[in-house]
This record gives structure tokens, sequence and C-alpha cells, in this order.
């Protein structure tokens, strides 16, 4: 009998890398998926802090796409490792922070590992040539290929045809006839083979798969990379960066305003590492304060645009509490910032 | 009732991180152990489920202890 040829797919929980799997089983390979969590992922975390994510959708994408094909899902951790990707992209960023490119390496190549490690044959991904500026053109698709070390192992079923012959073709172990050619931005092909295969509900995410490619989310982390004075990064500050509206009025302090009760209730985890603020003579947001303080004038100017987010904003006075990580909480009577008092330039 | 063997702590973490860790741990239970995993985030009534089912593990119960949702899991015959 000869021998079951298995391979693992790269699974972002979005379509393409649905029906790239769909059609390798189709061929008899036995296929498991794999995810790796970076950390910047838009999977689970918002969903689970902001409520207006929370109804549109609670399930994590790539498991689900797991159980519409039937294979078993690896979630692996990369926060670590992927910190040297963010940081230090030999291949720079795309549109905002998303260093695609070494992104796709780098991913390849932990994959390599895995499928050394658990003896799999081969490696699939989703891509198709010409459907992202940076890290699906025919050359960057093939600088991947080099730079990871996957060589002929990595095979892209859903533009195979337009590519070199891999290996699992060359042994006779896929039919590159049976393969697809599809290619450019359009994705009338990928929803016509998503209908052909009975798929529906799937995930479409607009610019990738995570935050990175998030203009808003980007900015925040250049102002963090900028106050801090280096790329290095926690978890924590990374996470975050996903919450709030973030103000700073100075380099030397932010404020991380709650826009609605999940994200207040997610930041009160942070209450032991930050300074807080919140509007005491009135409901409103929970604030950390990122950085210094130094005078009873920052202070005041803080609470001040604490009192602004508070639904005392149009009151003569507002009674704010400042706990400081330090000492002991005080409470400040200030007149909240009107919308024009706070420069554009506060806003991150 | 089963008892559980072994208890996993992921309360605040969000998901993915309590189904990554729970991934991990049950790679080092048998079949038939019984894992309980105490959770914060309410993502995980409908992550570790799913993560149970294509993975060939079983939910046993989804309880929620003051304010703690404790996840308790059958180890499956293929991990
Ligand atoms: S969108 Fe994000 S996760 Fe996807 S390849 Fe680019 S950097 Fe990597």
């Amino acid at each position: 009998m000869s021998k079951q040829i298995k391979a693992v797919a790269l699974i972002s929980g979005g379509l393409d890398s649905m029906l790239a799997v769909r059609a390798m089983q189709d061929q008899g390979i036995h296929i498991e998926g794999i995810n790796f969590f970076t950390g910047f992922c838009v999977e689970g975390h918002t969903h689970a802090i902001r409520k207006q994510d929370q109804n549109k959708q609670k399930r994590n994408n790539a498991l689900w796409v797991a159980e519409q094909l039937g294979i078993k899902l690896h979630i692996i951790d990369v926060i670590e490792e992927y910190k040297d990707v963010l940081i230090n992209p030999k291949h720079g960023y795309g549109a905002n922070m998303n260093p695609c490119l070494d992104c796709k390496t780098f991913m390849v190549r932990k994959a390599m590992e895995w499928i050394k490690e658990n003896e799999f044959d081969f490696i699939i991904t989703g891509e198709v040539v010409g459907q992202r500026p940076m890290s699906q053109r025919k050359d960057t698709m093939q600088i991947v290929v080099k730079e990871s070390g996957a060589g002929g192992l990595l095979v892209r079923p859903l533009c195979a045809q337009n590519l070199a012959p891999t290996l699992p073709e060359q042994e006779g172990w896929i039919d590159r006839e049976k393969m697809l050619g599809f290619n450019g931005r359009s994705r009338k092909p990928q929803i016509a083979l998503a209908e052909e295969y009975g798929f529906t509900d799937f995930a479409q995410p607009a610019g990738g798969c995570c935050f990175l490619t998030d203009e808003s989310y980007s900015k925040k982390l250049v102002d963090l990379w900028q106050v801090q004075g280096h790329k290095e990064y926690e978890f924590d500050d990374i996470m975050l960066l996903k919450v709030g509206r973030h103000i700073r009025p100075s380099p030397l302090y932010k404020l991380i305003v709650g826009r609605e009760e999940g994200e207040n209730r997610f930041m009160e985890g942070y209450r032991n590492r930050f300074d807080y603020f919140f509007n005491s003579s009135h409901p409103g947001p929970l604030v950390l304060m990122d950085g210094q303080l130094n005078t009873p004038e920052d202070i005041e100017l803080a609470a001040r645009v604490v009192a602004r987010f508070g639904q005392g904003r149009d009151a003569e006075q507002v009674t704010v509490t400042y706990t400081p990580l330090q000492g002991d909480p005080q409470s400040i009577t200030v007149k909240p910032f009107t919308a024009d008092e706070m420069p554009k330039e506060w806003y991150i | 009732m089963s008892t559980p063997q072994q208890t996993l702590d992921v309360r605040g973490h969000l998901c993915p991180i309590p189904v990554i860790r729970t991934q991990n741990h049950a790679k080092k239970l048998a079949a038939g152990d019984i894992l309980e995993v105490l959770c914060t985030d309410p993502g995980v009534t409908s992550d570790i489920p799913a993560w149970c089912r294509i993975n060939g593990h079983s939910v046993i119960s989804i309880e929620t202890r003051d304010g703690v949702i404790v996840v308790t899991i059958m180890i499956g015959n293929e991990s």
C-alpha cells in the first residue's frame, strides 16, 4: 500500500486557505492546519474586549475553518519569536506597519520545522499570485520559497498552475492539472469556488489577517516606539494598543480612555500596572495613564481630559479621582476641556 | 461524575491563549483524562468546545463558579 501523503496548511481563518485545503483534500492528501498567534491577530482577543465586535462574531475563524474542513488545527504561540520579525523586517513594512513578506517567510519557516518534527511531507498556503501588493507577487512569493528554506515543499494550490512545479507535483503526489490557476486581485474565482464547494458564512478580512495592516493601530504602535526610543515591546503593550482612545498631551505620558463597557472591564485588569483616573462626580470611563505625571499641573491637565470623556463634559466642574500606582488616591475638581480645546494632534 | 485529574488556570487570558494553553497541556495527558480549565474570557465557551470537536476531545461541562468559567474536558484517543 502506498504511504499516505500528509501536508500542513497555514490557516489564517480566511476563505483562501480554506479553498486551498479543500482542493488538496480532493487529491487524497491528509491535511492538518497550523495557525500562528503573533499577538497581532484580529482573532479572539478583540472580540472579547469590544461589545460591538462581540455581537458581530464570537467564533475563532481558524478553528471554524478547521471544523468545516474536518481537519485538526494546531495553534502555535509565536509571540516572542515574532518580535524580531516586526522589529527588524528585512523587506520592510507594507502600507502600514505590516511586515508581510518577512511574516510569511517566518511562518513558512516555522511550518518547515513543524513538518520535520511531525513527519509531514509538504506545506500548503492559500496564496494567490497578484492578490496582495507586497507578499503575493510572483517575485516576492519566490522570496518566501527561498528565504524560508521550504524550496519545492511549498505548494500554493490556488495558483499552482502559474508557478514553477513543486516537489509534490514532480513526485506525482499531487496532480498539477487538478490544481488552480488563479491570479490577480479579483476575488470572483474564490467566491465561485466557495460556492462550488458549498462554503457559506466564511470570513473575508479586508486588509489582511492582522492589526498591523490597520492604519490607526499602526499609528499607535509607531507612537509607542517613538516615545520609548526603541522598538522592543511586551505583550501587554501591544494588547493595550487594541483598546481605547489613545491621547497624548505630552511626550511624557498618554491617556487610554475606555470607549465602552467591554473596554473598561478589560482595562480594569491593568489597574495594578498603571496610574488611573475616573470621573467621581459623574459617570464616565476608566482612563489609564501610561508614562509620568510629574507636576500638579500635569495631573490637572490629564484630569481635564478625563472629565471631557465623562457625562459631565458640559458641566462647569467635574470631580475626578486620580489613583497613582504609588501613593493615595486624590480628588481633583476641574473644568472639562471642550472639544475645541483638545488639539487634534493629541489623538494618536 | 469524574473528578478532574488536572486543573489549568488561564484566568485573565484572552482567546486564543486559553485554547493554546489547553492544547499544550492536553499533550501531556492520556486518553480518558479529565482536565478542568479555569477561565475568565467568555470566548472560551465557543473556542474550547470547537477546539475539542476538531481534535477528538469532549467537553463534559461548562459552568460558572464565582465569576470563573470552568470548562471541563475529557481527553480523546487521538492526541
Ligand atoms: S497581514 Fe499580518 S499576519 Fe498577515 S502576512 Fe501581513 S503581517 Fe503577517
